[in-house]
């Protein structure tokens, strides 16, 4: 079907990044902001290649399926390392907290 | 609690003004497709997305599997790394799973890697697949002594970043330009950097899962 | 038309993940939405006609990041139970 619209998964993309960016604002707990900066990716990734697919052609457009390759990669660097940081910031204060109950 | 309702407003007009500007878009934009298609015979593979990957954006792959190294060794400075603590080993059903899996799992990262030149699949889908078997390895509590071998794993990690940017300098001395492969060797030359990066995609992706440096003292 | 009937559910499925796996009041079961949501994604991509990311998708977005928050949840839970034994313990 090389003319249906895929527009829709542009909206339910936009519809992702805007739940991830009201939790992340709302919520308190690190990995859920965590995966709410997973979700607003996912859901730019989603409108990227829902807007490559509208392309006319074979095949739809590759450029956007290369970039959100690489940017599901980084993504997952990415929250490597948040979680490395959380866990960290973690440790230091549970070594403070005693201290400051006494 | 109760500032939820100005930041649900505010998420609510975020979705309103992207949708907005998204729809406004053109429906059928011209798109890089036919850009791609034309110099795909020219690319060395023939998978346009393995060509933009490589080809086309190379640049942009090889600042990715910078930013990969940069993650881990990031990681590797924050903490120690720790094995799974639930015992998972000690479960009758994990092992005889794991002797199934694992050849499996690296059976499919090669062969993802080779087909990516023809068919969907490419150095990222078989290094995820690498990165799965590493974590469920480390599930399985095997190869313990394996992450000993601290010098070993630095150049695992660092192998796809040192084989790109050695393929940069071959070709820039070849043809002058940066990524600008010779006429007809970039099918191999796409294969040489992309062998490199699923040894360094796969084992960042697993070692990720470690959460931090292997402690030489405990393995 | 079956097809859009199912991208329609595949989406409002989506959504509905999405939402819980933020907001769901137990943690745990917010991580699990999270995962399934990563595998969902990776049937939107293979709608899209993007075969070569729902194949990275399926396994990194779902279950490597999956098995990673999973880990750092077990890893905070223990951390919580710790500091209160020890205060339950020794209160100073």
């Amino acid at each position: 079907m090389p003319d249906a619209d895929y527009r829709i998964y542009a909206l339910a993309g936009m519809a992702l990044f805007a739940i991830g960016f009201y939790s992340m604002l709302v919520q308190a707990h690190l990995l859920r902001r965590i995966m709410a900066l997973n979700v607003m990716g996912s859901g730019v990734f989603l409108v990227y290649i829902a807007l490559g697919a509208q392309t006319p052609g074979p095949i739809p457009d590759p450029v956007p399926h290369a970039m959100v390759l690489t940017g599901i990669v980084v993504s997952v660097c990415a929250t490597g390392l948040a979680l490395a940081l959380v866990d960290r910031a973690q440790a230091a204060a549970s070594e403070v907290e005693p201290g400051d109950d006494a | 609690m109760t500032s939820r309702m100005p930041i649900g407003v505010l998420s609510l007009a975020l979705l309103a003004a992207l949708g907005w500007a998204v729809l406004s878009l053109p429906l059928r934009p011209a798109g890089l497709t036919a850009a791609s298609l034309a110099k795909l015979p020219e690319s060395g593979v023939t998978n346009p997305v393995t060509a933009v990957l490589l080809n086309y954006r190379g640049y942009d792959t090889l600042l990715e599997i910078g930013v990969l190294l940069l993650a881990i060794v990031a990681v590797w400075s924050l903490r120690r790394g720790e094995w799974p603590a639930s015992h998972l080993h000690d479960r009758p059903l994990l092992m005889p799973l794991l002797r199934v899996v694992l050849p499996v799992l690296l059976l499919a990262a090669g062969y993802l890697l080779w087909i990516g030149a023809f068919a969907p699949g490419g150095a990222f889908q078989g290094g995820a697949l690498l990165g799965g078997a590493i974590v469920l390895v480390m599930l399985g509590g095997l190869a313990r002594r394996a992450l000993a071998f601290e010098r070993l794993l630095r150049a695992g990690l660092v192998l796809g970043v040192i084989v790109f940017a050695a393929v940069c300098a071959v070709t820039m001395l070849l043809t002058g330009g940066l990524l600008q492969f010779p006429a007809g060797t970039g099918g191999t030359w796409i294969m040489v950097i992309e062998s490199a990066a699923l040894v360094s995609i796969g084992l960042t992706l697993g070692l990720l899962y470690f959460g931090g440096r292997p402690n030489a003292h405990h393995a | 038309m079956i097809l859009q009937i199912f991208d329609g559910l595949l989406l409002l499925v989506i959504v509905v993940l999405a939402w819980r796996s933020l907001n769901d009041r137990d943690v745990f079961r917010a991580v699990i939405s999270f995962i399934a949501l990563g595998l969902l994604i990776a049937v939107a991509w293979v709608r899209l006609r993007a075969p070569d990311v729902a194949l990275a998708e399926a396994a990194v977005g779902s279950g490597l990041t999956g098995a990673l928050i999973l880990s750092a949840l077990v890893r905070m839970r223990r951390r919580e139970r710790a500091a209160t034994a020890t205060r339950g313990e020794a209160p100073t």
